[in-house]
């Protein structure tokens, strides 16, 4: 049994840490590639709805986003139900034609996600669905949760 | 004299603190990073209908409309359902498993066309919409199973049987265009 203690003893304990700049650059390049810095500065206020029957967009690149609920205006006051495309609220529905158009020419498979407040009225969307299929960008999405 | 000592020096750059510098930008990444998944119920619209074509006629019997009201109360074909109830309707209007005269004809035909107030929640909108969504997942998920033995989501994308599926149930959800005014 002593043989054995001193054998073990005798041999090196430490492990080789050369290769440890390298594995950690791998991951941090690794993070830096997934993320996405530019969070849109949320003007309304969402609370998303919930519902079971979801999928999911595995292609990020596809989509662009439209906010709609009530505008934030400090104080946690909130105002009227508004729509945000990236980061200015929209005003005049008209508009949205010509902002989705032009992403359209920019990704044909365009998928617009619809980030919808739960306690917004139906007519602010029905207005800004019109748009979308009045600017051809048809495939749509509205973003829930997943129901527990 | 000099030149010799200069020799001796190795020019060596300390490289210890790099791991330290990575990983410090590593803790930065992995703070700001999110990883949210997009999730949602994916739809596609009609098109704008074109003034010089009519829109394709549809039967009578293959078109199922769910109105839901400003007050939140889900109308299928004029009839006031209970939203657990739209499921099994939905499932039983594009199936036809007793082949009614008043439901579709297949399941090819089916056309479940959605309508809705200015004043509808959208809370309850989703909700109706998810259960419509669940048929047709029910459905493609059983026909999957019984020709496969595999549930659908186990389908690869574009694969020939999960295109088998949806050929033999194609979601076919209209929105219906809204009044005006």
């Amino acid at each position: 049994m002593s043989k054995f203690k001193k054998k073990q003893a005798e041999t090196k304990q430490a492990v080789p840490t050369s290769a440890m700049p390298d594995v950690v650059f791998m991951l941090l390049i690794f993070f830096m590639v997934t993320t996405v810095l530019r969070e849109v500065e949320l003007q309304v206020q969402i609370n998303y709805t919930q519902a079971e029957n979801i999928q999911k967009i595995e292609q990020k690149r596809l989509v662009s986003y439209v906010y709609i609920g009530p505008q934030r205006l400090g104080n946690n006051r909130l105002g009227e139900t508004k729509v945000q495309i990236d980061d200015t609220l929209v005003d005049d529905m008209g508009a949205i034609r010509n902002i989705m158009y032009e992403k359209l020419m920019d990704e044909p498979r365009l998928i617009v996600s619809l980030k919808v407040d739960q306690d917004s009225e139906f007519g602010i969307i029905t207005d800004v669905q019109q748009e979308l299929r009045h600017a051809g960008t048809l495939r749509i999405n509205y973003s829930t949760l997943r129901e527990i | 004299m000099l030149d010799k000592k200069r020799k001796k020096e190795e020019p060596e750059i300390n490289g210890s603190s790099l791991a330290d510098i990575a990983f410090l930008l590593l803790i930065f990444f992995l703070v700001v990073t999110t990883i949210n998944v997009d999730a949602g119920i994916g739809l596609v619209l009609p098109p704008i209908p074109d003034e010089t074509t009519p829109p394709p006629p549809v039967r009578d019997r293959n078109l199922l409309n769910i109105l839901v009201d400003a007050q939140g109360r889900v109308l299928m074909d004029g009839e006031i359902t209970s939203i657990p109830e739209v499921r099994e309707l939905v499932k039983e209007f594009v199936d036809n498993p007793n082949n009614s005269p008043d439901l579709s004809e297949t399941p090819d035909d089916a056309v479940v066309s959605i309508k809705t107030d200015r004043r509808t929640s959208y809370n309850i909108y989703i909700n109706m919409l998810d259960e419509v969504m669940g048929a047709y997942a029910e459905l493609r998920n059983s026909a999957s199973q019984s020709r496969f033995g595999v549930p659908y989501d186990s389908l690869e994308d574009d694969s020939v049987e999960k295109g088998e599926i949806n050929d033999l149930y194609p979601k076919r959800i209209s929105i219906a265009e809204p009044d005006e005014g």
